[in-house]
């Protein structure tokens, strides 16, 4: 009912306007075209001044709602690079922006229509296009600088001493895996994976595996201002590694190993109390399409101190002993009732 | 094949009597079946319009999808009874599924790119204005340019044919990467769908190249006497340019497109490595998913400036034209879409920084994006000494063109961020992106397609389009506009993903809500804003005032010197010779503030 009235309400209004313009076509005759035209050509030149206080004002009032929800500065050293550059090309574009937006408008006012103005025949200037070339060339010979600065800076190899993780995407979750106390992660098969008891298809014959820690939910546990480098792979399609808080972005790619490296430089409490939320977690979000659930495919990152950080690995028991319980000492199966689930799934489908 | 031959069966009689009075035998038509005339027709004006309207249904099929999917976004926790209506069993009680969402953002953003904003936009404007603007009968192949037209509609039936299937369109977005979009395990909308896809695609780039072919061809010969080059207004220039692009990009993406069926159907792993998935590991070693992406930006890069090109052009026509001033910097403009369209393929992997790139290739790439800021700076700045003291008239084609302008600073400056990989690398595949795409290629493109089909109407129909309805129909998107996307930085900039479904478990992308919903509630005034355009469109066919003055616009360019509904031929006698520049916008000694381009240089005045 509510969109049948929608609808005659739509077609009403495009009736009326309809109507309206028919009638202004008429009083046009009336009044003759080319007096007609002159008064709607004054009118809409000062419209079009309206408009463009509209716009400025509009700009200034969505700006003043929209920082506060803009997140917190970056959480990286990376990323306090990337803010910086990002203020000097906002500066750059935005004083563009005002300058000739300005001029548009400006000129659109200011020659207007008019009878005793003759328009100035202005066909080319070299001097003036050079100018003009010139300018942006300068600019964007600052900004590719300072870009590929950042660029190599955070794609070069990962400093020594570096904590590695690796990061696994699949429909529809993060897997990440700790190298164990050995420090080495060991080789990964894809023909060897299994959702039972092997997700990542680790190669059981390479014993660097053996001590491999793996959190099925991706969860990663990151140290603060230790770098951390992220060996990132995909079990599927692919999808993409995704760290706002820290800036930092990477394509997780079947049959490809991508890497990325950063130093977060705020625990997660420390950012709870900076942001004043108590809720504040740094979230990994799947930024490339990955299909249905791709809006759901989330892990939680935690930065901590390197005290809680051993803690925590030390609670961990790894991926092998929890899965051959045999062999060692029983341990509490985490997340054995997806994987079981899984399995049932993967029966019925073959 | 001579420019007089083309089209003899149609006007021949009027050839018989090029040198009588041939304003007796303007309406002597040739009797033509309704088929031959209306719907297999041959003549470029009426492909022409073939096109535009054809482009029209796919506008409204592709905003419609937007306001459904705006709905979902939104409104997340509500339920509406119009999703049910039109989306049936994707939608059960009122809510989207998932699957559908995704198949609604995939075939939006294909149908706008390629049907609405590449078919619909220069299929239009290169067909109907380059004859008319060089001075020649008709296309160079009239008949290769009535198979363009056709080989669109037909895969324009396919891509609607999929929107039915029981396992939806595809859904993989409209960049379709393997192996999202080649497993049929990974995604329902990757069944037939994608096949559908493909193939409408396929079918899609032979038009594309059946009609760039054909522009090349009439603009290089066919050409009237004293139309060289340098003369031909920035419109025909830009179509070329179009068309180029067009023409070495399109067989990119149909190898990319064959390569992904076979990885498909025929067991092939051009596309596929080391894949897991629904319980199986399949055989399939040794492809990359990135030769997709290359193959595809290799096309996708150029696209963009296939879609901007010619309302580049076209606003840079009507912004003379209306504010009664030459183009400042004609060279510069030409010069500038040069630089563009080389540039064009040279920068296709910066949509790629974060697939792992080498970041050395990534580091060339910055800077060939970049460089494409300086055509882009140069052709705003001239457009701005344009209007500079001119005496501008703001007629409803003149608002758009100026809007086109103000869009294309906004969504062209964005550009620098997404262009620059350090920057790229947080938001990359954000609301950033959707921002400056939309922007830039979406809104402004549109904006000169408005500029172009009110500025043209008259020319195509006899007709005008209803002022006072163009007025609000400008005021409304301009504001809606910005509305929609200006916002959408400032989430790109907290790093909201996009194609997300809901936002609203995610701690850092939930307080966004309520905006998200003012940009619903603009979306749906704006698509109702376009049913408005529509509106007037087809009523001004009928209703719309009689153009009395063959030249309505007091513009330069030749398509005013035809019959004010030409027939197929354009003009009924011999066709003019032309003696100038299209923009000789100046005293012409007797009162009046313009020189069209037939009328012979003065004694002593100098050509341009």
């Amino acid at each position: 009912m509510s969109g049948l009235l929608l609808v005659l309400l739509v077609a009403l209004i495009f009736i009326v306007l309809y109507q309206v313009s028919r009638s202004s076509e008429m009083i046009a005759r009336i009044q003759g075209e080319e007096v007609f035209d002159k008064k709607r050509n004054k009118i809409l030149s000062y419209a079009m001044l309206v408009l463009y206080a509209a716009f400025m004002i509009g700009i200034y009032i969505c700006h003043e709602y929209m920082m506060p929800l803009i997140g917190p500065a970056a959480a990286s050293l990376q990323g306090q690079d990337y803010d910086l550059m990002f203020k000097i090309t906002l500066y750059v574009t935005g004083s563009v922006f005002l300058v000739t937006q300005f001029l548009l408008f400006w000129f659109s006012f200011k020659y207007q229509r008019s009878s005793d103005r003759k328009p100035y025949y202005f066909a080319h200037s070299t001097k003036l296009e050079l100018i003009w070339t010139t300018i942006p060339a300068v600019a964007m010979a600052v900004l590719v600088a300072i870009g590929l600065k950042n660029w190599f800076g955070m794609t070069g190899p990962a400093p020594k001493g570096a904590m590695q993780i690796e990061i696994v995407g699949k429909q529809f979750n993060w897997i990440s895996r700790y190298p164990g106390p050995d420090g080495t992660m060991g080789k990964r098969i894809y023909t060897n994976i299994n959702d039972d008891n092997n997700i990542l298809g680790l190669d059981w014959n390479d014993k660097s595996n053996m001590d491999d820690i793996i959190i099925p939910n991706g969860e990663l546990r990151l140290i603060k201002d230790k770098p951390v480098e992220l060996i990132i792979g995909s079990r599927d399609v692919i999808h993409d590694v995704g760290l706002s808080h820290f800036r930092m972005k990477m394509d997780a790619v079947p049959g490809i190993t991508t890497r990325m490296w950063f130093t977060p430089i705020a625990t997660t409490e420390e950012m709870k109390k900076k942001t004043g939320n108590d809720n504040f977690v740094y979230e990994l979000s799947c930024d490339q399409m990955c299909g249905k659930g791709h809006y759901s495919m989330r892990a939680v990152v935690v930065v901590e101190t390197q005290a809680e950080h051993d803690a925590w690995m030390a609670k961990q028991q790894s991926y092998y002993a929890q899965n051959h319980p045999s062999e060692t000492p029983a341990a509490p199966a985490t997340d054995a009732a997806p994987a079981a689930k899984d399995t049932i799934k993967k029966i019925t489908m073959n | 094949m001579s420019n007089e031959s083309i089209v003899q069966h149609d006007v021949h009689t009027h050839a018989d009597h090029a040198h009588g009075d041939h304003h007796e035998h303007a309406h002597h038509e040739h009797k033509q079946h309704f088929l031959t005339k209306y719907v297999f027709s041959q003549d470029h004006k009426i492909i022409s319009r073939q096109f535009l309207i054809t482009g029209i249904f796919w506008a409204i099929v592709g905003g419609l999808m937007s306001v459904l999917f705006r709905l979902q976004l939104g409104y997340p926790e509500e339920t509406f009874k119009v999703l049910s209506a039109f989306l049936g069993d994707w939608a059960p009680k009122g809510k989207m599924d998932p699957e559908m969402y995704y198949g609604l953002v995939t075939i939006h953003g294909t149908v706008l790119v390629f049907f609405v904003l590449t078919a619909g936009l220069s299929g239009t404007f290169s067909n109907f204005l380059i004859p008319l603007q060089i001075g020649a009968r008709d296309m160079a192949s009239p008949f290769l340019n009535m198979l363009s037209y056709w080989f669109f509609a037909v895969a324009g039936v396919i891509m609607f044919a999929s929107l039915f299937l029981s396992t939806g369109p595809a859904s993989g977005g409209w960049t379709t990467y393997p192996p999202l979009s080649a497993l049929k395990e990974a995604s329902m909308g990757s069944g037939l769908g994608m096949d559908l896809w493909l193939v409408s695609m396929a079918l899609f780039i032979v038009s594309s190249l059946l009609g760039g072919l054909n522009y090349i061809v009439t603009i290089l010969n066919m050409r009237t006497k004293g139309m060289s080059m340098t003369r031909m207004p920035l419109t025909i220039w830009a179509f070329l340019f179009t068309a180029v692009l067009g023409v070495l990009s399109f067989p990119v993406l149909l190898s990319g497109a064959v390569l992904l069926l076979f990885d498909r159907h025929a067991g092939t792993s051009f596309y596929l490595s080391e894949i897991y998935i629904a319980g199986k590991a399949l055989p399939n070693v040794g492809g990359s998913p990135i030769l997709f992406q290359h193959l595809f930006w290799f096309l996708g890069h150029p696209e963009v400036y296939i879609i901007m090109l010619p309302a580049m052009g076209m606003a840079s026509e009507i912004l003379s034209t209306h504010s009664r001033k030459p183009i400042f910097g004609y060279m510069a403009m030409v010069l500038s879409l040069i630089g563009i369209t080389v540039l064009a393929f040279l920068v296709w992997a910066h949509h790629m920084f974060v697939t792992g790139m080498d970041p050395f290739l990534g580091g060339i790439f910055v800077l060939l994006t970049l460089l494409i800021a300086i055509p882009s700076a140069v052709k705003v700045f001239n457009w701005l000494t344009t209007i500079f003291r001119g005496n501008i008239r703001f007629t409803v084609p003149m608002l758009f063109a100026l809007g086109f302008v103000s869009l294309f600073i906004s969504g062209g400056l964005t550009g620098l961020f997404l262009g620059n990989s350090a920057l790229d690398i947080h938001l990359h595949d954000t609301y950033f992106v959707i921002a400056h795409f939309h922007i830039v290629m979406g809104i402004s493109a549109f904006f000169g397609m408005f500029a172009g089909v009110y500025h043209w109407f008259p020319k195509m129909y006899g007709r005008f389009m209803n002022n006072t309805m163009g007025y609000v129909h400008f005021f409304i998107t301009f504001v809606g506009a910005y509305v929609i996307f200006w916002p959408m930085h400032y989430e790109g900039v907290a790093g909201m993903p996009r194609r997300y479904y809901d936002y609203s478990s995610w701690e850092s992308f939930k307080q966004f809500a309520e905006l998200n919903q003012v940009i619903s509630v603009a979306a749906i005034v704006v698509f109702f804003a376009q049913l408005l355009f529509v509106f007037n469109y087809f009523v001004s066919i009928w209703k719309g005032k009689k153009v009395l003055d063959g030249n309505p616009w007091q513009a330069n360019s030749l398509e005013w010197t035809t019959p004010i509904l030409p027939g197929h031929g354009n003009w009924d006698g011999p066709i003019p010779e032309v003696h100038r520049w299209a923009y000789d916008y100046k005293d012409n000694g007797e009162g009046g503030d313009f020189i069209p381009q037939n009328v012979p240089l003065k004694d002593g005045e100098e050509s341009h």
